[in-house]
């Protein structure tokens, strides 16, 4: 397999993102309060020396190859195709890495920022378990103490990834704060860091949050849309017509959209999670049914009440249970570069059924929701159409989930 | 001159310092209140930082965390706030009032409608602390155009070159945050501090009040030997959150008052 040249189709206007102090547009930026400025220059200096670094690339390259075992494949799903009756859905198979999501890539990244930086603790929220367990493996990986912060509804319906971070050697914390979900642990997550900036290193688990952030953790989940770069014009001698992925905060998305930016002809599609339906106001939604405002360190697109005040989210997959997104996606969406849609808790449920029974591919359901959306589009294009799928992740972690709403008990 | 610069300049000449108490507008109640304001300003507090609601408070402490989800519970929205300043006004035309909050409910207002209702209501500052020098211009100036004074906090770990920068854009006073950490936290460093102050007075040429970590009338006095105000805020609201309804003014007042009596008496001994 060899990188191709870019085909002529790339458009030349440069698409430059984000500006020196984080803004893509209106979004981004830095809010936080003075204490955290030093700790986010720090951060900032020390990853713009790495991230050129040919020395730094390698090692990151090598991880990625013998940890991580990328590249992932692209998967022709011709029965899920079939099934649909109209265009040819592949699946971009992150959830093939090691820990079964694409949250490794940029774990792995910002850990040996860490390393480079001397910090010998690292620290993430997580809301599920998924960024945690892949914070709590590296941190085995590379010989570092982990703190995870998880609100204590989410260590409640989440015991397995608990038990699972524990194993690897992470300190699990209860949050007892707010709505006791993923805000609230990253709200935690983030007084950690600002008291014991010293020795310690957050490693944020999206797109979100202050500069560099959104910036570091797409850089290092772009990998996916790299590899589909060369990937596709192998299986089907072109770029696809649409790349379909869910957004929660948004990194699987950034991941492997930003590749494919400067292609004109290729569709960008971002799937949210509608919950019980936009409509109900249950749903994790942000840029469809938010409005821009400030929090956790960047403006984005939020859920909140009229007074400003977030609003508590709801979705049947923990990984999109954010009043939040990424502030670049914000960007595309005003733009017009991305379009963004959303699939409910039930389609999302019957696309992750369907994947079962005609691919054999356990989904999570947090990418169940790009399925699905990829599945209705499908629908309505032609035959040799090509949609190209992010299957962000496997579903073994949501067993326990889809086994109750089918009501089946352990 | 501002009714927060001609409050500080007023105690200088007196060579006194400023107690500066904060509270959340909403906790427990918003009809408690004005008179905990009132109260305040009884005890001895020279300006009152009334604190907003916000969902997310990343920067502060569970302690003004969980005084902020019990102003929520109510529904206390930065409107609400903002008439509780109008109300304390009508009997209070001397104590300056700062308002201090998150970015996002004053942007869900709009930030003109905001600095219009805040200057009308008689509020003379606000602190906005998601709002670093660098996202703040626009916000500053629309503020700055209504007679509101714009407070910025500096950290321990501030360079030279931010604190210049805060000077610049900043009035009023400075809020030195005196530890690396979150509101409400326990390992403040009183000599360190003291050793900071000199020098950041001197960079942003404007009083420089001192909080975090303070919680009684000796460190209250130990830092009030080289600021020009103190700051307590988790302190205040533990003892809100640990009174019976009808105890709670009296018991702020009496913590208050003591912390008062504690700075003044280091002016006779210094």
């Amino acid at each position: 397999m060899g990188k191709q040249d870019l085909p002529a189709e790339v458009s030349a206007s440069a698409y430059n993102y984000p500006d020196a102090l984080g803004h893509f547009g209106p979004y981004g930026g830095v809010f936080v309060a003075e204490t955290l400025i030093a700790a986010l220059d720090e951060l900032r200096e020390a990853y713009d020396s790495l991230k050129d670094d040919p020395a730094f690339r390698a090692e990151y390259a090598y991880e990625l190859k013998h940890y991580v075992g990328r590249p992932s494949p692209v998967y022709h799903a011709r029965r899920l195709s079939e099934h649909c009756g109209g265009a040819q859905i592949y699946l971009k198979r992150e959830d093939l890495n090691h820990t079964g999501a694409h949250k490794i890539n940029n774990v792995i990244g910002q850990a040996m920022v860490a390393k480079h930086m001397g910090k010998p603790r690292v620290i993430a929220e997580t809301g599920a378990g998924q960024h945690g367990v892949a914070t709590a493996t590296i941190a085995a990986r590379l010989g570092m103490e982990c703190v995870v912060y998880m609100g204590s509804e989410d260590v409640k319906r989440q015991a397995a990834n608990v038990y699972r971070m524990k194993l690897l050697g992470a300190t699990v914390v209860p949050v007892e704060c707010g709505s006791k979900t993923l805000k609230d642990a990253l709200n935690e997550a983030m007084r950690d860091w600002v008291t014991n900036v010293a020795n310690t290193f957050y490693i944020i688990g999206t797109v979100a949050g202050p500069h560099p952030y959104p910036m570091m953790v797409r850089d290092f989940q772009k990998i996916i849309g790299e590899e589909c770069l060369w990937q596709m014009p192998e299986m089907i001698q072109r770029q696809p017509d649409a790349v379909v992925a869910c957004v929660g905060g948004g990194s699987n998305a950034m991941g492997i959209f930003y590749p494919y930016i400067p292609y004109p002809n290729v569709r960008l599609i971002g799937v949210e999670a509608g919950g019980h339906g936009v409509a109900t106001g249950q749903h994790s939604a942000s840029l469809t049914a938010g409005r821009p405002g400030v929090l956790h360190g960047n403006r984005t697109y939020l859920l909140q009440d009229e007074n400003g005040q977030i609003i508590e989210t709801h979705s049947v997959s923990a990984g999109l249970d954010y009043p939040g997104v990424g502030p670049e996606h914000a960007w595309l969406k005003d733009t017009g570069r991305a379009e963004y849609v959303t699939i409910n808790d039930d389609e999302a449920l019957a696309a992750f059924h369907r994947m079962c029974r005609t691919e054999g591919i356990i989904p999570a359901l947090e990418s169940s929701h790009a399925v699905a959306y990829a599945m209705k589009l499908a629908a309505d294009m032609p035959k040799d159409a090509a949609i190209l799928v992010n299957l962000s992740g496997r579903g073994d972690k949501d067993m326990h989930t889809v086994a109750e709403k089918s009501g089946i008990q352990f | 001159m501002s009714r927060i610069a001609s409050t500080l300049s007023a105690l200088e000449s007196a060579g006194r310092k400023a107690l500066i108490p904060f509270i959340t507008a909403g906790d427990p109640d918003l009809s408690v209140t004005v008179p905990l304001m009132h109260a305040l300003v009884e005890s001895g507090v020279d300006i009152i930082e009334l604190g907003v609601p916000f969902s997310d408070p990343m920067a502060d402490g569970p302690t003004i965390q969980r005084s902020s989800e019990r102003a929520l519970v109510k529904k206390v929205s930065l409107r609400n706030v903002i008439q509780v300043v109008a109300e304390f006004r009508k009997t209070d035309a001397r104590t300056p009032v700062v308002l201090m909050g998150y970015a996002n409910p004053i942007e869900a207002m709009g930030v003109d409608a905001f600095a219009d209702a805040a200057s009308k209501a008689g509020a003379d500052g606000v602190l906005v602390v998601d709002y670093p020098p660098e996202e703040s211009h626009d916000f500053a100036a629309k503020v700055r155009a209504v007679g509101l004074d714009v407070i910025f906090l500096i950290a321990p770990t501030s360079t030279e070159k931010r604190i210049r920068a805060v000077g610049e854009i900043g009035s009023g006073y400075i809020y030195y945050v005196s530890l690396k950490g979150v509101t409400g936290a326990g390992h403040l460093d009183v000599s360190e501090v003291s050793r900071r102050i000199p020098a950041i007075r001197e960079a942003v040429g404007m009083p420089v009040g001192v909080g975090f970590g303070i919680r009684d009338g000796a460190s209250a006095k130990a830092l009030s030997a080289v600021a020009d105000g103190v700051v307590i805020g988790s302190r205040i609201i533990e003892e809100i959150e640990n009174s019976p309804a009808d105890q709670v003014i009296p018991r702020v007042k009496a913590l208050v008052g003591s912390i008062r009596q504690a700075m003044d008496s280091q002016e006779v001994t210094a």
